[in-house]
């Protein structure tokens, strides 16, 4: 293994880091690669030194037998991007349209609609991005009705979702005549989505670990969950688990985050292998 | 050496130790190795690449190895692929579920030092 | 356009009739429901039972017949939701289960509650069975006590068979100290004809020496 030389006064040994890794891996699921050290171990002094303490060891030991999960979710969010933006992790776009749906969408009937989640919703972003692949990717548009929802617990974001404005940044991967046909562009050089693209999306506000307010949402036959579950404490991994379950049509199909596995958080999803990528199936 | 031309095996176990244990020995017969934590990852890793070989510990969080190797003969390519199965019970009763399921081979921890790479040799026909 | 906005969803429950049937019941009937032909409403009855911290006993007994792995989950998912002492005595004695499944759900659910374990701890990892006593090290591998480490340096200086041992130092790789290191080394030349044992031990005297 390399040795790290670091600007500030700490440290973190081969051995440390040899046992931290294997901690997190089994935790999440997440390997860090020999060649990642740098960009590892400089978050990891970061928050050596949030919570103040003096050497690795005393952090490690902080961090492998805290009872609530709070400092692994905070190094989760620091060794993760949680940024979200159109187009993110299009290859599950792609495996919507070319494959998934076709597989959901045998057996409906007439007037039988499809029905897709965007769970958290954020800003948007990803619900917008599923809306433009079905209205521009996908062959089937024609042939099925859609329900496309998208939730989320913070009731600030779903305000900024429904209105739909983004930045250069956000909307980087959209072809741009897709920009022109969906976007106007505002005096600020931000950019709006139309309504023919706003009205695509049904935004709603819930709390997925609200067993109540869950019960209204059931039948979906796609479920995006993404970056969502892996900052979650692993009791409400699985409680959470069980709630999009509870969600899913049978063979419904669930996509999580791309360093995201169900293999940290439940046995109740089928692995299904998609010609673009895996994804989970209720049985 | 090419490593595409070196077959890969994964190491399905739950205990790090044992799969760096595993690991050293069957790279050193020549083969490449790669790692899983449970069955669900096994699957994820199976579905998404190509392995010449597994090796499977009976205990593990979230899907146990019997339940793996009966998941991946349901699956026409990972069928064909041979499985050694790992674990600590020596009772009979778990010799046959193992083969059962379809594992190919029946292995009690810990073995003689050699017994592994025995198999694996035979397994991978050199 | 074929996207339809339809506000059923905000308004009207969408569960199945099962499903309602099961919440709109009391405990009784619902731990009657966990004996049910159909699974759909044995797993509804599983889930909605988190509700009643009252009903761990009979979440607990109707693991060992439940077939259906994804009812089994919802009531592993219920008894670690209710939590406490009952949860973790109730669900000890499954360690000794023949299903390689339904013990490692136990020994998962067993990790989510550190300070109810810890007492329990002393005693399994002293139970005359070996499997009981590989199943309490293995539960250490995820249980956040500050004890952990020490249990398992006990662990490797009394211990006797080879694979409790085994899960212990796989085990010290991670939560080793280096006070540890002179019974590691001793450990080594106890079992210097297990192979696995000694490279276990490299494993965890490397890690300690290199910090």
């Amino acid at each position: 293994m390399q040795e790290t030389v670091q600007e500030s006064d700490l440290l973190i040994k081969d051995g440390e880091f040899a046992r931290f890794r294997d901690f997190f891996y089994r935790k999440t699921g997440i390997y860090f690669e020999d060649s990642k050290r740098y960009f590892v171990d400089k978050r990891l002094i970061t928050r050596v030194k949030i919570l103040n303490y003096k050497t690795f060891r005393e952090y490690f030991t902080h961090l492998r037998f805290e009872t609530d999960g709070k400092e692994l979710e905070q190094l989760i969010n620091a060794m993760t991007v949680n940024e979200t933006y159109f187009y993110r992790e299009s290859y599950q776009f792609d495996c919507l349209v070319n494959s998934a749906l076709s597989m959901v969408g045998k057996g409906k009937t007439a007037n039988e609609s499809i029905k897709i989640w965007s769970l958290p919703s954020s800003t948007g972003e990803e619900a917008y991005s599923i809306a433009l692949y079905l209205m521009e990717n996908w062959p089937g548009i024609n042939d099925y009705d859609i329900e496309l929802f998208a939730s989320d617990i913070d009731t600030s974001v779903l305000e900024k979702a429904r209105r739909a404005v983004y930045g250069k940044r956000s909307v980087e991967g959209i072809p741009l005549t897709l920009k022109k046909k969906y976007f106007t562009e505002l005096s600020d050089g931000r950019l709006q989505a139309d309504n023919a693209l706003r009205d695509c999306v049904e935004f709603t506000n819930v709390n997925i670990m609200d067993s109540q307010a869950m019960r209204y949402y059931r039948n979906f036959d796609v479920v995006f969950c993404r970056n969502m579950l892996i900052y979650f404490d692993d009791k409400s991994r699985r409680l959470a688990a069980e709630a999009i379950y509870d969600a899913l049509a049978p063979g419904g199909i669930l996509f999580l985050g791309h360093s995201e596995s169900m293999s940290r958080i439940s046995s109740l999803f089928k692995v299904i292998r998609f010609p673009e990528t895996i994804a989970y199936q209720k049985a | 050496m090419n490593s595409e031309t070196k077959r890969k095996i994964l190491v399905i176990d739950d205990a790090v130790t044992v799969r760096m244990y595993h690991k050293q020995a069957i790279e050193s017969l020549g083969f490449s190795v790669e790692e899983a934590d449970n069955g669900i990852e096994a699957l994820e890793k199976a579905l998404q690449n190509s392995y010449d070989l597994f090796l499977v510990d009976v205990n593990m969080p979230k899907m146990d190895g019997y339940a793996l190797v009966k998941e991946m003969r349901k699956n026409e390519e990972l069928s064909a692929v041979p499985v050694i199965m790992i674990s600590t019970e020596a009772e009979l009763q778990d010799k046959d579920k193992a083969y059962e399921v379809g594992a190919n081979y029946y292995i009690v921890k810990p073995a003689k030092e050699g017994t592994l790479q025995k198999i694996v040799g035979l397994l991978m026909g050199d | 356009m074929a996207f339809v906005k339809r506000k059923s969803t905000e308004t009207t429950p969408q569960d199945s009739r099962e499903e309602r049937r099961s919440h709109e019941r009391d405990m009784a009937t619902l731990i009657e429901l966990l004996q049910d032909e159909n699974a759909d409403e044995r797993r509804h009855a599983a889930r909605d039972l988190a509700q009643f911290p009252d009903s761990t006993q009979a979440l607990a007994d109707s693991l060992c017949n439940e077939k259906s792995l994804v009812v089994r989950q919802a009531i592993f998912d219920s008894l670690l939701s209710i939590g406490g002492k009952d949860v973790v005595d109730l669900l000890i004695p499954h360690l000794k289960s023949e299903d390689a499944n339904l013990r490692n759900g136990v020994i998962e659910v067993l990790q989510g509650f550190p300070q109810e374990v810890a007492p329990r701890i002393a005693s399994l990892l002293n139970d005359p069975d070996s499997d009981v006593r590989i199943f309490a090290v293995d539960v250490l591998q995820l249980l956040a006590h500050p004890k952990a480490p020490d249990w398992l340096l006990e662990v490797i200086r009394d211990e006797e068979h080879v694979n409790v041992i085994g899960a212990a130092v796989d085990r010290l790789a991670e939560m080793g100290q280096p006070h540890m290191i002179p019974d590691l080394e001793r450990l080594k030349e106890r079992f210097s004809d297990v192979p696995y044992i000694c490279f276990s031990v490299d494993v965890c005297l490397k890690r300690l020496s290199e910090g």
